[in-house]
């Protein structure tokens, strides 16, 4: 009996360990995407509270907090309160296989990547949910909208993912990392990366694809009837997975903890901040898109999707697959 | 052990009332997210025997976009308004027998299934399978799959494409008079056939529409 008592405290305290900084860092982000749009339209962004505006994300939580939460009288309650719960849930138990260093990871598991393929695509629930349970037409417009987005960006990521287990022979997120220290998937798969990264928007609902919650034409979507604490936590959720899509990019391409040169003065860097950094790396340039690019009109990007992404992924499987079979370099153990 | 029996005792017990709650409950769109839940359960089943590579395919397949489309055509269809009457309505019984002959018939097969197992334990035993222990099951089963059993494993591929297939040319009807947007003319337009340099005249104006 004490064993089990012993392993819950442990667990708990490793769960925690990992919860509470991702809760931090995704306060953290909030503010950076601010700053880095800011930046980029040439103007300030949040500077006020704290240093450099650094506690913006904590008083705007705070405001959240305090402020009423309306539950429309005609929605479906337990589904409407359920579904920012499902965000969140999803977006941070999906942390759990994320490998930060060759053995701090909460579980090493043998299907790690088909497990954050699941919980990612598991994502589209809490929108569906919220949008359904609304009772409203703009919010189910959007998680319609969304429901239809998510499913078809799916595939193309599902395809990229095969594109890397093929070089690595394993679905284990460590042997991932590991089967790239000679060189980052990035270079011999790029056209992939640069697909994983569009379609990772795409399925983050971020701009240039955030048609779930166009404001022009849907107010905010499947978020419109969602006040107070349960909004904040469809926001945090979100960030969350924007998050997690980027840990999951530089996983997949960019070496996860790997540091790019083994030498003197970049061993001496601990593999996590390798890992945050690459991390910090994907999130800037999804904050640059979010600045640069125009929203997509919902064709194009259904389009996009299934006609262009679908077919050149399937196809570069079957370069993949070719050409590790005929020279020998397939990883068979 | 207690904690795992425990645990198989909660999944099972979610799986099974939430597999109840899909045919009894009144909204059509709450059956759906049972059967979701329903999904999600058997596949913690699945990967509490160890068959992580089975639980995590259900939850991508089954949950992640089997019933995510299940949703779509639920809520799009609306069905959620006229409510399940089926249960209380007294004159439409036609249904009943063709329900009792298919579920006389899965009871049958189950008491088959486990009857046999239960006394000849050697019929489903692993060795019959010949897998090699030692692997993960990932690598098993693509051991399996891909050599043994490709043949099958391609055809019944190939009749999901030609249900696809099949899907698509049924419901595609072509409409004519449809302005549409082709891409290909769009970008290979170019600039002579696009813009002309008029002279006008005074007080004349240019005529446009010619």
């Amino acid at each position: 009996m004490f064993d089990y008592i012993n392993i819950l405290f442990v667990e708990t305290y490793k769960i925690l360990f990992l919860l509470i900084p991702i809760l931090v860092a995704v306060a953290m982000i909030v503010w950076l995407d601010r700053r880095v749009w800011a930046f980029v339209q040439k103007r300030r962004g949040p500077n006020v509270v704290g240093p450099f505006g650094l506690l913006q994300s904590l008083a705007d939580a705070l405001k959240y907090v305090f402020k009423e939460i309306i539950i429309p009288a005609s929605s479906n309650k337990v589904i409407f309160i359920l579904a920012p719960i499902v965000t969140m849930t999803l977006a941070l138990i999906a942390w759990a296989v994320i490998p930060f260093s060759e053995n701090l990871v909460l579980s090493n598991i043998n299907v790690g990547i088909l497990y954050l393929f699941a919980v990612s695509s598991l994502g589209v629930y809490g929108i569906i949910m919220g949008g359904w349970a609304s009772n409203s037409k703009y919010p189910f417009l959007g998680s319609i909208r969304s429901a239809a987005q998510m499913v078809s960006y799916e595939v193309s990521i599902g395809v990229i993912i095969i594109n890397v287990l093929l070089c690595v022979g394993s679905l284990n997120l460590s042997d991932i990392v590991l089967a790239q220290k000679n060189i980052w998937f990035v270079i011999p798969l790029f056209p992939m990366f640069v697909i994983f990264f569009i379609s990772a928007l795409a399925e983050t609902n971020r701009p240039p694809f955030d048609l779930p919650e166009a404001e022009a034409e849907l107010v905010a979507g499947y978020q419109t009837e969602y006040s107070g604490m349960m909004y904040a936590m469809f926001w945090l959720g979100e960030y969350a997975n924007i998050l997690l899509m980027c840990a999951m990019g530089s996983i997949l391409f960019l070496g996860g903890w790997l540091s790019p040169i083994e030498t003197y003065p970049f061993n001496l860097i601990p593999s996590p901040a390798w890992l945050i950094l690459k991390i910090l790396f994907l999130f800037i340039l999804f904050a640059l898109v979010k600045a640069i690019v125009p929203r997509y009109r919902y064709d194009q990007l259904m389009r996009l999707g299934w006609k262009i992404f679908l077919p050149l992924s399937l196809t570069w499987v079957v370069l993949t697959a070719s050409y590790l079979y005929f020279f020998n370099l397939l990883p068979v153990n | 052990m207690i904690a795992h029996s425990i645990f198989f005792y909660m999944f099972s017990l979610i799986a099974i009332i939430s597999a109840i709650m899909v045919t009894v409950s009144r909204n059509t769109v709450h059956s759906v997210f049972f059967l979701i839940l329903d999904f999600i359960s058997i596949s913690c089943l699945f990967i509490m025997i160890g068959a992580e590579f089975l639980g995590m395919i259900m939850l991508i397949v089954y949950v992640g976009a089997v019933a995510v489309l299940f949703l779509f055509v639920v809520m799009m269809l609306n069905v959620a308004q006229q409510k399940n009457k089926w249960l209380e309505s007294s004159s439409g019984y036609s249904h009943v027998p063709t329900g009792m002959i298919i579920s006389l018939v899965i009871f049958f097969e189950l008491i088959i299934v486990i009857g046999g197992w239960k006394y000849k334990p050697d019929l489903v035993s692993i060795t019959s399978i010949n897998v090699d222990q030692s692997t993960t099951n990932t690598h098993s089963i693509g051991n399996i799959l891909y050599t043994d059993y490709i043949h099958i494993f391609q055809l019944s591929g190939m009749i999901l494409l030609v249900a696809m297939v099949g899907a698509i040319v049924l419901t595609f009807n072509k409409r004519s008079g449809v302005k549409k947007q082709s891409y290909i003319k769009q970008i290979s337009r170019e600039k002579t056939e696009g813009v002309s340099l008029v002279d006008v005249k005074n007080n004349e104006g240019v005529k446009i529409d010619n």
